[in-house]
C-alpha cells in the first residue's frame, strides 16, 4: 500500500514539474496472503508388511515357540500395523546358540576382509532400498518421513561403510596390541531411532568379528526386521545376526542367557540400572548408552539466528525423543529477552502432523503411554510455575501428538530440570557468566551431551574443556558421524559407540 | 555482537548492534527451504504470487525504447489472457497477474511509463551510477532526481563498496540518506551486491546500515556480479529485515535479484519468507523478485498444473 501512497503524493507534488509524462493510477494492491502447504504425502506402496512378523534366528524367519505374538501399532494413526512374535526364553536360547555356533564355525574363521564384503555389501543394499526403510520406519516409529529420509537411513547406510573399512585394519586401531573379537552380543535397543540403533551396535559388533542377537524395542521391530531380509540379500551367512523381538521380559532372558560374552544397551537409566546389577559378577562385559538432560548453552555473542536453529534441532528434532536432546536451553541473561521471544516465533512455524508429509517437522509421539509421561511432566511443570508456551497449532485427531512447547524461567531445582522428559519440551533458564553456565550445566545426574554457542573460539575450548559431558557440540548440534564416538558421562552410561573407541567395546584388546 | 557507531543527519550517534551470522549454520537453514514439497493448490498459490512480485528487468546498454516498451507488455499481460484463458478452462484457474514493476535505466523511465499508463505496474529505474556506483555523489543524486522526474516511483540505487569495504561505514550511511532524500516519495531500494562483500557477517553488517539509512527495501545484486541472489545470503537479509522490525516496528522489503530463474527457486524463496517472516511479507509491498528468466518458466509451470502436461517453451514470449 505505500508505493501506491508515495505515487499518489508524489504524483500530486510532481504533477507541474513533469507535465508530458502521464501519470500511472495506481490499482489497490491485495494485501498478505495466507500460504499454507497442501499435504505432500509420501507413497507407502513401496513398503509390503507382513500381517505376522516371525524371529529371525539362522538367517530364517521362524515361529516363536510361545507361539505368542503382540500387536505393533502405528503411532501417527493409533491403528494396528502388524503383529509381532514375541520371543520366549526358548526363542532366545536358540538365538544364542545359534550365534554361538555361528560364532565358532564360521564368522569367526573368517578374514577382516571378508567379512567387510559382507559390511559393504549391506551398506549398498541399504542405499539401494533406502526409501522403503525410510517409509516402514516412518510408519512404525512416527518420525517425519524428511527425518528418516534424510537423516536415519543415511547415517545407517554410513555406518555400515565405516565399520566395514575397519573389519580388515582392526590391528592398527589398536597399534602394538593384539585384539580379537568377544564372541556372542546380545544388543538391546531402544524405539527413538530403531534402524540407525540396530545400525550402531551390528556394524561395530560384525566389523569385529562378533555374532549377534538383536532385540528390537517392542513398539519399533519392524525396520529391524527389514534389515533382516537385506542380510539375507546380502548373503550373510546364517547367524551371523538373529533379531529375537519382544519386550522386557525378551531382553531379561537374553541379558540373563549365560553363553552371552556381551551386553550392549541403549535405553532408560532405569532399564540400564537393571542390566547392570542383573550382569554384575559375570563374564559378562557391559556397554550402556542411556539417558540425559543435555545443556545447551548460548551466549550473548553466538550467532543468535543460528543458535535458534540450534536449539529448535537440538531439542524438536524427532519429537525430542533423542537421548542427547538439547532439554535444558542456558540463556546469558543480557540476550534472554531476545532470544525467547524469536523463539516462541519459530516453534510456532513448525508443523506438526502426519509423519508421512514431506513437510512435516514434527511427527507422531511413539506411543499412548510416551505421550501419557510426556503430558504428566508437562502439568508438573505447570505446577512448580514455569512459564509455559505451547503454539496453537492443529494436530490430527486421532493418533498421538505433543505440540512442541517450552518452558520459561525455570530454576535447576525443579522437576523440568532434572528428569528426562524425552519429548518435544524444553526448559530454558539463565545465567550471567560462563562459570555459572558451566556450574548449571553440569548440575545434573546426567552427562551424555552439550552444546556451546559463541564466535569466541578461546570461550568455547575453555567452556568444553569445563563440561562434563560425552559429547560437545560448539555451534552446531545433533550432528552424527560414525568416526565420532557418542556416549556420556555418569547417568548417562558407560563405554563409548563409534569411531575407534566404539571398536573397543567389541574387541578383547591385549 | 559488533558494535559499529555512526552520525545520523542530525547529529545522532547511532551504535549499530550487528549480530555475527555463521555461515555453516545460515546456510544449512537455507538449505532446509529446498526441502519443503509444495504441490497442488499451494503450488499454483505460490506460482501466481511470485509472479506479481516480479520485477521484470533489462538493463542493458543495447536497451531501446521498442525493447523496453516490449517488455512492459510482458509485464501487463506475461501471457496473453485469451491464450491462457483456452488452457485455463477446465481448471477455473484466475487470470495470470502483471507483474509488482518494470526497472529500467533512468533514460528508458519515461518511455516505460508511459507504456505502462493505465496500469498498477510500477516503474523502478536503476540509478546512482548503476552498477559499480563509482561516481561522485553530486552524479549519484542527480542521477537519482532525474529518474524520479521521469517519473519513477521505486529507485534501485547500489551502496558504495570501495567505501563499506574499507570500513568507511559512515559514507556509505551518508550516501544511503542522502539519496533517500532525492527519492521524494519515490521507494528506495537498496543493492548491497552482496557478491562483493565477501562474507555473510558483512551482508547482515550492510543491511542494518541501509535500513537504518531509510531504504525500503533491501536488494541483493545488481545481477551483474556472480554471485547474485542465493538462498544462505536473502536468510541473513530477512532476518536482519526482521530484528529490525522487532527494534523499530518498521517493515522493511526484500528483493532478492539475479540467479533466480526457475519456478521451483521461486517457490524454495517464498517458503523461506513464509517462514521466516510469516505471512505478512508475502506481498509485492514487502517481497520482490529481481527475475526476469523466472516468468517464462513460472508459466510453464502453470499450465502444466491446468492441463496435466508440460508446454513447449516457445508457446511464450521471449519478452
Amino acid at each position: 500500500m505505500t508505493t501506491k501512497r508515495a505515487l499518489d503524493k508524489k504524483s500530486k507534488a510532481q504533477a507541474a514539474k513533469i507535465a508530458p509524462v502521464e501519470k500511472l493510477p495506481k490499482q489497490a494492491k491485495t494485501g498478505a496472503m495466507k500460504f499454507e502447504y497442501a499435504p505432500s504425502l509420501e507413497s507407502t506402496d513401496i513398503v509390503r508388511i507382513e500381517k505376522r512378523n516371525r524371529l529371525f534366528i539362522g538367517g530364517k524367519f521362524i515361529e516363536p515357540s510361545s507361539e505368542a505374538y503382540f500387536t505393533s501399532m502405528n503411532p501417527a494413526t493409533g491403528e494396528r500395523l502388524a503383529d509381532i512374535a514375541e520371543a520366549g526364553d526358548a526363542d532366545v536360547d536358540l538365538a544364542v546358540r545359534t550365534a554361538r555356533k555361528t560364532y565358532e564355525n564360521v564368522w569367526s574363521k573368517m578374514s577382516g576382509r571378508e567379512r567387510g564384503r559382507y559390511l559393504f555389501r549391506i551398506a549398498r543394499l541399504i542405499q539401494e532400498r533406502s526409501r522403503e526403510l525410510a517409509v516402514l520406519e516412518t510408519l512404525d516409529n512416527g518420525k517425519p518421513i524428511r527425518e528418516s529420509r534424510d537423516v536415519d537411513v543415511p547415517l545407517v547406510a554410513a555406518h555400515f561403510f565405516y565399520h566395514a573399512g575397519w573389519a580388515d585394519k582392526l590391528n592398527y586401531a589398536f597399534p602394538g596390541q593384539n585384539v580379537s573379537p568377544l564372541g556372542v552380543v546380545g544388543q538391546i535397543i531402544p524405539w527413538n531411532f530403531p534402524l540407525l540403533m540396530a545400525a550402531w551396535k551390528i556394524a561395530p559388533a560384525l566389523a569385529c568379528g562378533n555374532t549377534v542377537v538383536l532385540k528390537p524395542a517392542e513398539t519399533t521391530s519392524l525396520s529391524a526386521l527389514l534389515l533382516a531380509q537385506v542380510f539375507q540379500d546380502a548373503g550373510l551367512p546364517d547367524g551371523v545376526v538373529n533379531i529375537v523381538t519382544g519386550a522386557g521380559a525378551t531382553g531379561a532372558a537374553l541379558v540373563n542367557h549365560p553363553d552371552v560374552d556381551k551386553i550392549a544397551f541403549t535405553g532408560s537409566t532405569d532399564v540400564g540400572k537393571i542390566i547392570a546389577r542383573a550382569v554384575a559378577g559375570t563374564k559378562k562385559r557391559l556397554t550402556l548408552e542411556l539417558g540425559g538432560k543435555s545443556a545447551h548453552i548460548i551466549f550473548e555473542d553466538a550467532a543468535l539466528d543460528q543458535a535458534l536453529e540450534g536449539v529448535i534441532n537440538g531439542i524438536y528434532f524427532n519429537q525430542g525423543h533423542v537421548c542427547c536432546a538439547g532439554s535444558r536451553l542456558l540463556l546469558e541473561e543480557s540476550i534472554a529477552e531476545e532470544f525467547v521471544a524469536k523463539l516462541k516465533k519459530r516453534v510456532a512455524k513448525l508443523r506438526v502432523g502426519n509423519p508421512l508429509d514431506k513437510n512435516t517437522d514434527i511427527g507422531a509421539i511413539n506411543s499412548a503411554g510416551e505421550l501419557k509421561k510426556i503430558k504428566k511432566l508437562i502439568q508438573l511443570g505447570k505446577d512448580e510455575g514455569g512459564e509455559f508456551f505451547e503454539p496453537t497449532c492443529a494436530i490430527p485427531d486421532k493418533g498421538f501428538y505433543q505440540r512442541p512447547c517450552f518452558f520459561s524461567n525455570v530454576s535447576s531445582s525443579f522437576t523440568l530440570s532434572r528428569v528426562e522428559i524425552f519429548g518435544p519440551v524444553l526448559a530454558v533458564s539463565t545465567f550471567r557468566t560462563s562459570q555459572e553456565a558451566v556450574l548449571k550445566a553440569n548440575d545434573t545426574p546426567y552427562g551424555l551431551a552439550a552444546g556451546i554457542w559463541s564466535e569466541k573460539g578461546a570461550k568455547i575450548h575453555k567452556v568444553a574443556g569445563q563440561l562434563k559431558a560425552g559429547v560437545i557440540w560448539a555451534n552446531t548440534y545433533n550432528k552424527f558421524d560414525p568416526s565420532a564416538p557418542f556416549g556420556g558421562y555418569n547417568e548417562s552410561g558407560w563405554g563409548r559407540e563409534g569411531g575407534r573407541h566404539g571398536l573397543s567395546a567389541y574387541l578383547d584388546v591385549r | 555482537m559488533r558494535s559499529v557507531s555512526m552520525t545520523d543527519k542530525a547529529g545522532r550517534t547511532l551504535a549499530l548492534l550487528v549480530p555475527p551470522v555463521d555461515e555453516v549454520g545460515a546456510t544449512e537453514r537455507a538449505e532446509f527451504f529446498t526441502k519443503r514439497s509444495i504441490k497442488k493448490e499451494s503450488k499454483i498459490h505460490a506460482l501466481y504470487l511470485a509472479i506479481s512480485m516480479c520485477d521484470l528487468t533489462t538493463l542493458e546498454g543495447a536497451d531501446t525504447p521498442g525493447r523496453v516498451r516490449q517488455m512492459c507488455e510482458k509485464a501487463r499481460h506475461p501471457v496473453p489472457p485469451d491464450v491462457f484463458q483456452s488452457v485455463a478452462g477446465q481448471k477455473n484457474l484466475p487470470p495470470i497477474p502483471s507483474v509488482a514493476a518494470v526497472c529500467v535505466y533512468p533514460s528508458m523511465v519515461s518511455t516505460a511509463v508511459k507504456a505502462l499508463a493505465g496500469s498498477a505496474i510500477n516503474v523502478a529505474s536503476v540509478a546512482t551510477a548503476f552498477p559499480s556506483g563509482q561516481a561522485p555523489l553530486k552524479v549519484k543524486l542527480d542521477d537519482t532526481r532525474f529518474a524520479v522526474s521521469e517519473g519513477a516511483n521505486e529507485i534501485d540505487m547500489v551502496i558504495n563498496r570501495g567505501a563499506f569495504l574499507s570500513g568507511d561505514y559512515q559514507l556509505v550511511f551518508d550516501e544511503i540518506a542522502a539519496t533517500k532524500e532525492a527519492c521524494g516519495e519515490a521507494h528506495l531500494k537498496v543493492i548491497l551486491e552482496t557478491g562483493e562483500l565477501g562474507s555473510l557477517d558483512r551482508v547482515r553488517l550492510a543491511s542494518e546500515i541501509a535500513m537504518r539509512a531509510g531504504a525500503d527495501f533491501i536488494k541483493t545484486s545488481t545481477g551483474k556480479i556472480q554471485p547474485a541472489a542465493t538462498l544462505p545470503v536473502t536468510l541473513v537479509m530477512l532476518q536482519a529485515i526482521q530484528d529490525f522490525y522487532m527494534k523499530t516496528g518498521k517493515k522493511i522489503g526484500m528483493k532478492p535479484a539475479g540467479g533466480i530463474r526457475t519456478a521451483k527457486q521461486a517457490i524454495q524463496y517464498l517458503c523461506m519468507v513464509n517462514e521466516t517472516m510469516g505471512s505478512d511479507w508475502l506481498t509485492p509491498d514487502l517481497f520482490r523478485f529481481g527475475a526476469s528468466a523466472m516468468v517464462n518458466d513460472i508459466l510453464k509451470q502453470i499450465f502444466k498444473e491446468a492441463t496435466g502436461r508440460y508446454y513447449y517453451d516457445r508457446v511464450f514470449s521471449l519478452d
